[in-house]
């Protein structure tokens, strides 16, 4: 269980909280792109961490490829892989982070992934090199509160673990989740893998304002966000949108800087109107 | 590690072995793997459940499987004698039905209508869709596309038992990419759907469940041995890929601290190759499919893809039971390669009779490694978890036969 007390040498002040903090003051809702590190090309990933924020991203969900992605849709699978064939690790990713940094000193930058990475990498190792590198949080699907206890050295450095909620938690897991969140808890719109099926606004709006009531950190909304009305209809609700798949999709195949660029603005720069036209 | 009085006290209440083990899960799975460990918890200890799971064994696996001397194969090797645990003469053919029976009953009890099973040989695949079809549950068996290939005769038992095959063509095709896909089926249709996870891997409670229902080997066995030849073998064999039938031989025996205990892997092309599935002998800890546990992959993580000739083998992980047994000193592993399987699969045919899967092949080559290290009036107590008819186009095709 992770320490409720958090180690956080100045708790409150991480880049994630202070993000949602000028967001609330701000009224807005944060826009949070999910992509692949490494695809649609590996040259330009870094590249394509600054244009996302050109396009209006307020924290970037950076994902660290793995050979078993359990939770995740095809669209995220194929990206992997792709990611994999082309010699992507964790390493590379780290060292995207610290370029990306050079340039960006405010835009949190959050990795989704699985454990075995980073567990073959090692806890302590890779929580050294994530601070170093500019990493805020770390998301990992397959590791729930009840596991994270792997997690300390993580926690020790600063990195702030990103918890999920979902449909089927159960009320007094959702409570202890509510309690443990940090930075963002990312509430997980339906019971499935990630690129899958249309979801019902009206019927997720109860379950999260609910989740926004009792969380302790702000509360963004993913799995099943595919475009402007859909996160339209979200942003009503949430503290942040997430969007994923969609985007991946969109990126696919994209070969130059520039294509990328473009593909990435086209895609979120309509997504970010509709969320301040509220 | 400190030292272990009781082996049957494991897993613990959170389905640790030790180190390995646990529920490295997505959010989603969290409360269905909640209801299901309530109701395993609840079921196992309930007389009416184990009872109607016993006539189920008796009457429909037909329970049970004798224990073999094989007494040509013995002559043959020259050593310790060899007995086989006969999990071939199961219903389906191998010791997967035992499984499957138990967690149908589970399902039934908690009331779902359609079962999921991912499958690496097909055997796991065959023994869902029997239960499937004779409690009338829906079944959909999720197969990678390259087992598809080398399976055909059991895609069509499969088939014909009135199940839908899904081929998978994500990742290396095989075994795991199944479980992920079987994983995600479950994500998505958690409300009447039951996974059915064939082997003693995955999140917390599968690792127990499958060794419970797979126990019956060991339990039947110890007491065969004791009745039919006064004492304990010297040393068990079962072959392991994710280790079900391994353990189901092993479990009874894990406080009998004489009775030595030798996990056969798939050494594949030899371990040196790179080409192999010896997940405990060559891997390292790490986290798959929902559980620690030993796993074979790269620095970076990525699980790396696997070799054997026996499909049921090809699996980068296996059982945290057995990567706590190999930690703790308990049991050893090692590699059978391809070739030494073969070779056990001629010889058991042709000094008794017995076409053995090739899973269960590297068992017996073991097994005649271990009769010559022991004296004649010793014994290896193998387990034959397997028939090979299934097998029969894999040995031709690598034998340049045309069937």
């Amino acid at each position: 269980m992770p320490n409720p007390e958090s180690p956080i040498p100045n708790p409150g002040f991480s880049r994630i909280d202070r993000r949602f903090a000028a967001l609330k003051a701000a009224g807005r809702t944060g826009l949070i792109p999910f992509v692949t590190a490494g695809d649609p090309s590996p040259e330009h990933a870094v590249a394509l961490m600054h244009a996302l924020v050109e396009a209006g991203a307020d924290l970037i969900e950076l994902g660290v490829p793995f050979s078993d992605p359990m939770a995740d849709g095809p669209v995220i699978q194929h990206a992997s892989e792709r990611a994999i064939a082309r010699g992507v690790g964790l390493g590379d990713v780290l060292g995207w982070v610290a370029e990306f940094r050079r340039r960006d000193a405010d835009t949190p930058v959050v990795l989704m992934g699985y454990l075995n990475p980073i567990e073959i990498h090692g806890y302590e190792r890779f929580a050294a090199e994530a601070v170093q590198a500019g990493v805020d949080g770390v998301l990992l699907v397959d590791c729930p509160l009840e596991e994270s206890e792997v997690l300390a050295p993580l926690r020790a450095a600063g990195l702030q673990q990103i918890l999920l909620a979902a449909p089927t938690t159960a009320p007094e897991r959702l409570s202890k989740l509510c309690a443990a969140a940090e930075g963002f808890l990312y509430y997980v719109s339906f019971a499935g893998i990630t690129g899958a099926a249309q979801l019902s606004t009206a019927n997720i709006a109860a379950r999260v304002a609910d989740v926004r009531a009792h969380a302790k950190a702000p509360v963004a909304v993913g799995f099943g966000v595919r475009d402007a009305a859909s996160a339209k209809a979200i942003a009503g609700f949430a503290d942040a949108v997430v969007i994923g798949s969609a985007l991946v999709e969109r990126l696919a195949g994209a070969a130059s800087a520039g294509e990328i660029a473009e593909r990435a603005g086209a895609f979120l720069e309509p997504i970010r109107t509709a969320l301040d036209a509220r | 590690m400190p030292e272990i009085r009781d082996f049957h006290a494991f897993p613990d209440a959170q389905g640790r072995f030790g180190r390995f083990g646990g529920s490295y899960v997505a959010e989603t799975l969290m409360a269905p793997l909640a209801e299901l460990t309530e109701a395993y918890l609840r079921l196992r200890q309930d007389p009416a459940f184990i009872a109607e799971l016993d006539r189920d064994l008796t009457h429909y696996v037909g329970r049970p499987s004798p224990v073999y001397f094989a007494e040509r194969l013995t002559r043959h090797v020259g050593g310790a004698r060899i007995l086989l645990k006969r999990e071939d003469l199961n219903h389906t053919g191998a010791h997967k039905i035992n499984n499957t029976v138990g967690q149908a009953l589970v399902a039934r009890h908690m009331g779902k209508t359609r079962i999921i099973a991912e499958t690496g040989a097909g055997q796991h695949g065959v023994a869902s869709a029997t239960v499937a079809a004779r409690l009338g549950l829906k079944c959909v068996v999720y197969m990678g596309a390259t087992d598809i290939e080398r399976q055909k005769i059991n895609v069509y038992r499969m088939k014909l038992l009135g199940a839908e095959v899904v081929p998978v063509t994500s990742g290396s095709k095989t075994l795991k990419d199944a479980l992920n896909e079987a994983m995600r089926d479950w994500v998505t249709n958690v409300a009447d759907t039951f996974y059915i996870i064939g082997t003693v891997a995955g999140p917390h409670p599968y690792p127990l469940m499958v060794r419970d229902f797979n126990a019956i080997v060991g339990r039947e066995a110890r007491a065969q041995l004791l009745e039919q030849y006064g004492r304990l073998p010297d040393v068990l064999t079962a072959c392991v890929g994710g280790g079900s039938n391994a353990i189901g031989l092993f479990h009874a025996f894990l406080n009998d601290r004489d009775v030595r205990i030798v996990g056969a892997e798939a050494a594949g092309e030899g371990i040196a190759t790179g080409h192999h599935a010896a997940s405990l002998a060559a891997g390292r800890p790490g986290v798959l499919h929902g559980n620690r546990t030993y796993v074979l992959c790269d620095d970076n993580g990525q699980i790396t893809e696997t070799h054997s000739i026996s499909a049921g083998l090809d699996y980068p992980g296996v059982g945290p039971e057995h990567a706590f047994l190999k930690d703790a000193g308990r049991a050893e592993y090692v590699g059978v390669t391809d070739d030494e399987a073969m070779e056990a699969f001629h010889l058991l045919a042709r000094t008794e009779g017995i076409l053995a899967a090739l899973e269960s092949s590297h068992a017996v080559a073991q097994a005649i490694k271990l009769a010559r290290e022991y004296p004649k009036d010793g014994i290896v107590l193998c387990n034959l978890s397997g028939r090979g008819d299934k097998d029969v186009h894999t040995i031709a095709a690598r034998e340049g036969v045309q069937v």
